[in-house]
């Protein structure tokens, strides 16, 4: 199972990025392997759609869970379309949000918590 | 003859302007006003026209038949503006986001997309004092992208009228689109720091869409020092002043045009038209 972690760096002791469509990266980690790849997500530099582009790539990759700080409508819809599962995890480390998230103890997220574009905001 | 009434800053005067002219000259001529501030448009409260017709103004955006589609993912790789989102066994759309240009159903490669119409707002017609043509346009709440609403007002244009249009503020897609193809473009600002920063952004624009262009100094404190200064820099005339007058705001405050305040500025504004048209004929 692969998990997108958003991320400023690709630095895994940095804080998770709390914007999914406009963090830097992604931390995408194969659970089974623990493999850790960071890939740059192509919403951060988007015009307009950034959370939907950003989620259009994380279900080409096969991602299966998102751990983020806030989502907005559009990427929302996108993902729990897709049947990928949310959680956040305001203020944790990547690393740790990870580990928080393979024992169970993140919070999992229903739907956006974030207006449109709320993520351009603080740029 | 084409006149755009534009600014960078909202709030400067540009309906005030546009519906003096437009009275002004109804005296005389065959007048046309085309309030293509679609967003926000107010020329109507001081024109009053008799609404005649209401249209609705639509742009294409993608429909998916989902048994035709494979899900390959190629319209959502071309859409700039990432108006469609491609699942294993569904595709998104979010029509707001949009932009009509049709690349998604043209690339489209089992024809599974087509284009449907999406309302954006209203076209209404009518005539204000038997004289003037009225066209304005009216963006629904929530719509975002208000160029094709601007662009059918537009297309209601009378050959042989004289024709003003009432653009909207800013110097982005609408303002160029409300703009772009008029004779002349009339810059109107106020003698404050922020009408003199927005008057620069938007003679900037006129100038890069090859339009001649004046200025109209509106609330004028009789000096406006630092917009002469611009005038002189830029090479752009001072075609008129408005005095700042308590009257006018008076008038304006319940709805009735300047002219009906100061009808002894009829002239000026005359007089402003043939300065326009002047310099856009030279």
């Amino acid at each position: 199972m692969k998990i997108a972690i958003s991320a400023p760096s690709k630095n895994p002791a940095d804080p998770v990025d709390s914007r999914f469509g406009r963090c830097s990266f992604f931390a995408v980690v194969d659970a089974d392997q623990e493999k850790w790849e960071f890939i740059p997500n192509p919403g951060a530099s988007s015009g307009g759609g950034a959370g939907i582009q950003a989620a259009q790539e994380l279900v080409k990759r096969g991602v299966r869970a998102v751990i983020t700080g806030r989502v907005g409508p559009n990427a929302a819809a996108v993902l729990q379309a897709a049947g990928i599962k949310l959680y956040t995890a305001g203020g944790k480390s990547v690393q740790e949000a990870y580990r928080q998230f393979l024992n169970n103890e993140l919070a999992p997220l229903t739907g956006a918590n974030a207006m449109p574009h709320a993520g351009i905001r603080g740029r | 003859m084409l006149i755009a009434v534009a600014s960078g800053k909202g709030g400067t005067g540009k309906t005030t302007v546009a519906v003096s002219l437009a009275l002004a000259l109804a005296g005389s001529e065959k007048v046309q006003y085309l309030d293509c501030d679609v967003e926000e448009p107010n020329g109507h409260l001081f024109l009053k026209p008799r609404l005649e017709t209401k249209e609705p103004v639509t742009v294409p955006v993608p429909k998916v038949d989902q048994s035709r589609c494979t899900f390959c993912g190629r319209c959502a790789e071309i859409c700039a503006y990432h108006a469609l989102a491609v699942l294993a066994g569904s595709v998104l759309t979010f029509p707001e986001l949009c932009h009509s240009c049709g690349g998604c159903w043209y690339f489209c490669p089992e024809k599974a997309l087509t284009p449907a119409a999406r309302e954006i707002g209203w076209r209404e017609e009518g005539w204000a004092t038997e004289r003037i043509a009225f066209t304005h346009g009216r963006l629904n709440v929530g719509v975002a992208i208000s160029p094709p609403l601007i662009q059918a007002v537009k297309e209601r244009r009378l050959s042989g009228a004289a024709a003003i249009i009432d653009a909207p503020p800013g110097t982005s897609c609408p303002a160029i689109k409300a703009v772009e193809g008029s004779d002349f473009c009339l810059l109107v600002t106020e003698p404050t720091p922020f009408g003199l920063h927005d008057l620069e952004l938007a003679a900037e624009m006129v100038r890069a869409l090859g339009i001649k262009s004046g200025i109209v100094v509106n609330r004028s404190d009789g000096r406006d020092q630092e917009v002469e200064e611009f005038s002189r820099k830029y090479g752009l005339p001072i075609l008129l002043r408005i005095p700042l007058d308590r009257q006018v705001a008076a008038a304006y405050a319940r709805g009735l045009p300047l002219l009906a305040a100061r009808p002894q500025w009829r002239e000026d504004f005359l007089a402003l038209w043939e300065k326009c048209k002047k310099v856009a004929c030279h």
